[in-house]
């Protein structure tokens, strides 16, 4: 049993060769920057931030479908804050309620029904993003809606699922040596998911919580892998974290929604990478499946390498030159849990 | 009964409005008067400010819109080194708003207006057509006690007070939108008894700032670009109660960019600083006062997290949590 202060050390002063670790999570790159970690490794020890933001691998046709919708009348479209200031192709929702679409921001998503109970003449479009950790939130509310027979409301869904976008990382990005495995996501999917992965790429796979403590503990983790030649999963949050994960909210998010393949900003399309409304319950669904994604990358824009993890945020010739949180020019940088953002935030 | 148009008209609901409501709770010579202006004498060069005020909702727990415009404005003065002494307050109410209602917020700003020992001497009603909201304006005129309060005064190896746990204002907004049932109370306070017992201490303040909107990670960030210098906090120094602490770990929320509407920083010269935190902790509302860093040199605010990492501390970007002043 290691003291936190020899942990420490043997991290600051690593000299073996250099690993990139990926974080998954924004709420770890969050929680890194909060507990200033990067300060306390060796330079040869270097956390990048992966497409872990829902807001950030949102499609630019999602944002215009839900504009078109704000400004459609009597329709109102309900969000969590972060989604308001993400470009469409040619509005934010920012933008469009400035000029007369109707927007309102959700601090509680199931008070989402209550909203439509109280305005029976409204049309309410919820915009449903997130990643296993939310989708079983949006299977309740469907379930509230059959149950309070209400039909003024509809999830436009942008549901994505982690596993097949860390697939997909895996199979494209060599120079990862390892991942800190997303720890809400892990309890309602449980550890195992990661398994298959971590044998197939020999690549440490660390679940992790989000004090600062854990993640110095899942560095160290993930170090003593790498120096022993070994890559494994490890579930180090196992306070909340078990192998199956939570069984309910995997039963609940299957009643309603099943796996289809979806668009990813900045990267593309992968297959089986989000939940969907199933077919019977369709009439709940807003419009959700695209067939055609026209995006155009910002010019100059890196997003896309940020989020895959090849380039720190500092890296691209925007950030901070012309890409601010004031004038976020790629979705990075819009949301509270985009790498870019929290980068600029700490002015690392 | 609910207020309407006709209470903007100027004939005798206004009238009403103003006698039954207004001079009822705020009744004072000045102000009973009903002239179009307030004729005030003071002694003092005086500070003189105003804030307008737009929360919702109205009431929440440990205060309401009528306690925060009274105590907004007069922290306001007090931070200047003022001793706030009247306030003039004006009201926009949207029709369908009940006369209980502005009769509580009246009640309660001339509760929080007694405590301050501010008299509110002018003010204006107008109605406007919406639904039920309520904004108020209050501006203020404070004597000056402490002269040289300037953020510019801030020098190389000062010391910053706070004078108490940070987050509970946003924390109580949020649970009461959020419909979360706990125990947090707005800290919504006046601050005045601080700047008394800091000037009964004879200690030479070289800046004070209430800690609001943007949180003390901004008002830091303003002492670094006011006074040329750097900001350096320890995160294990600054006072946060468990029970926001625990509020922020659900929401991912960060205290040092809450809002506070009880909350002040104090800069004074090292030599002084723990005569002013024992000042700052014998008063009011500042027993859970601490010292939380330095003034160094540099350009920005940097903290030493518990586990002795380096975090840059950065202004707060984009809206925070809108309406909650």
């Amino acid at each position: 049993m290691k003291t936190l202060q020899q942990v420490k050390d043997e991290l600051k002063n690593y000299k073996g060769d250099p690993i990139k670790i990926m974080e998954v999570c924004g709420t770890h790159t969050s929680s890194i920057f909060k507990n200033g970690i990067r300060s306390l490794l060796s330079p040869n020890i270097q956390l990048i931030s992966g497409p872990g933001c829902p807001v950030c691998v949102t499609s630019s046709v999602y944002i215009d479908r839900l504009v078109e919708y704000a400004c459609k009348e009597k329709h109102c479209v309900l969000t969590f804050g972060d989604m308001m200031k993400v470009k469409g192709n040619q509005y934010s929702l920012t933008e469009a309620k400035a000029i007369g679409g109707n927007v309102r921001i959700l601090y509680s998503p199931l008070s989402a029904i209550k909203i439509a109970l109280e305005e029976p003449d409204t049309q309410f479009i919820f915009a449903a993003v997130g990643f296993e950790t939310t989708t079983p939130i949006y299977a309740i509310i469907i379930e509230e809606m059959i149950k309070n027979n209400i039909n003024n409301l509809k999830l436009l869904t942008s549901l994505k699922t982690i596993l097949p976008a860390l697939t997909f990382i895996c199979e494209n990005e060599e120079r990862i040596d390892a991942f800190l495995c997303p720890g809400h996501v892990s309890v309602i999917t449980g550890s195992s998911v990661y398994k298959e992965l971590a044998k197939k790429y020999q690549k440490p796979f660390v679940v992790a919580g989000f004090e600062g403590e854990h993640i110095l503990a899942a560095v160290y983790e993930i170090v003593h892998q790498i120096t022993n030649h070994k890559g494994n999963l490890k579930n180090m949050y196992s306070s909340a974290v078990s192998e199956e994960g939570n069984r309910k909210a995997q039963e609940i998010v299957d009643k309603y929604f099943e796996s289809a393949n979806d668009y990813w900003r900045e990267i593309g399309i992968i297959n089986k990478s989000a939940m969907r409304l199933k077919e019977e319950y369709r009439v709940f669904d807003a419009g959700s499946e695209f067939h055609e994604y026209t995006e155009q990358s910002p010019k100059g824009c890196r997003c896309r390498d940020v989020i895959l993890g090849r380039i720190h945020p500092v890296d691209c010739p925007l950030f901070k030159t012309v890409c601010t949180p004031m004038n976020a020019i790629g979705p990075c940088m819009v949301s509270t849990e985009g790498a870019c953002g929290i980068w600029y935030k700490n002015r690392e | 009964m609910k207020i309407n148009m006709s209470y903007g008209s100027g004939g005798i609901q206004t009238s009403n409005l103003i006698h039954d409501i207004f001079l009822k709770n705020f009744d004072n010579k000045v102000l009973n008067k009903l002239e179009d202006s307030a004729v005030l004498q003071v002694k003092e060069k005086i500070a003189y400010t105003t804030d307008s005020f737009v929360v919702t909702p109205l009431f929440f727990n440990g205060g309401d819109i009528g306690k925060l415009a009274v105590c907004g404005t007069v922290n306001d003065l007090t931070m200047m080194g003022a001793i706030p002494r009247y306030l003039t307050a004006g009201f926009i109410i949207e029709e369908g708003t009940e006369l209980d209602t502005i009769d509580r917020i009246a009640h309660s700003m001339a509760l929080a207006a007694k405590e301050a020992k501010v008299k509110i001497v002018a003010g204006d009603t107008k109605v406007i057509e919406g639904n039920s909201g309520v904004y108020i304006n209050t501006s203020g005129i404070g004597e000056i006690a402490q002269n040289g309060v300037s953020i510019s005064n801030c020098h190389k190896g000062d010391v910053i007070l706070l004078s108490g746990n940070l987050g509970e204002h946003h924390a109580a907004i949020m649970s009461n939108r959020m419909g979360i049932q706990n125990s947090i109370n707005s800290d919504c306070a006046p601050l005045i008894s601080i700047l008394d017992n800091l000037i009964k201490q004879q200690i030479k303040v070289r800046f004070m700032r209430d800690v609001t909107r943007g949180g003390l990670a901004t008002v830091l960030n303003e002492i670094v670009s006011g006074s040329s210098c750097g900001v350096k906090i320890d995160e294990t120094s600054i006072p946060v109660s468990n029970e926001v602490k625990g509020f922020c770990d659900i929401l991912g929320l960060d205290p040092l960019y809450m809002a506070n509407e009880g909350k002040m920083i104090a800069v004074v010269p090292q030599n002084q600083a723990e005569k002013a935190l024992a000042a700052i902790r014998n008063s009011k509302y500042g027993k859970n006062a601490a010292i939380i860093g330095r003034i160094t040199e540099g350009n920005n605010v940097t903290m030493i997290t518990a586990l002795k990492g380096n975090r840059t501390i950065d202004i707060l970007y984009g809206e925070g949590l809108p309406r909650i002043c």
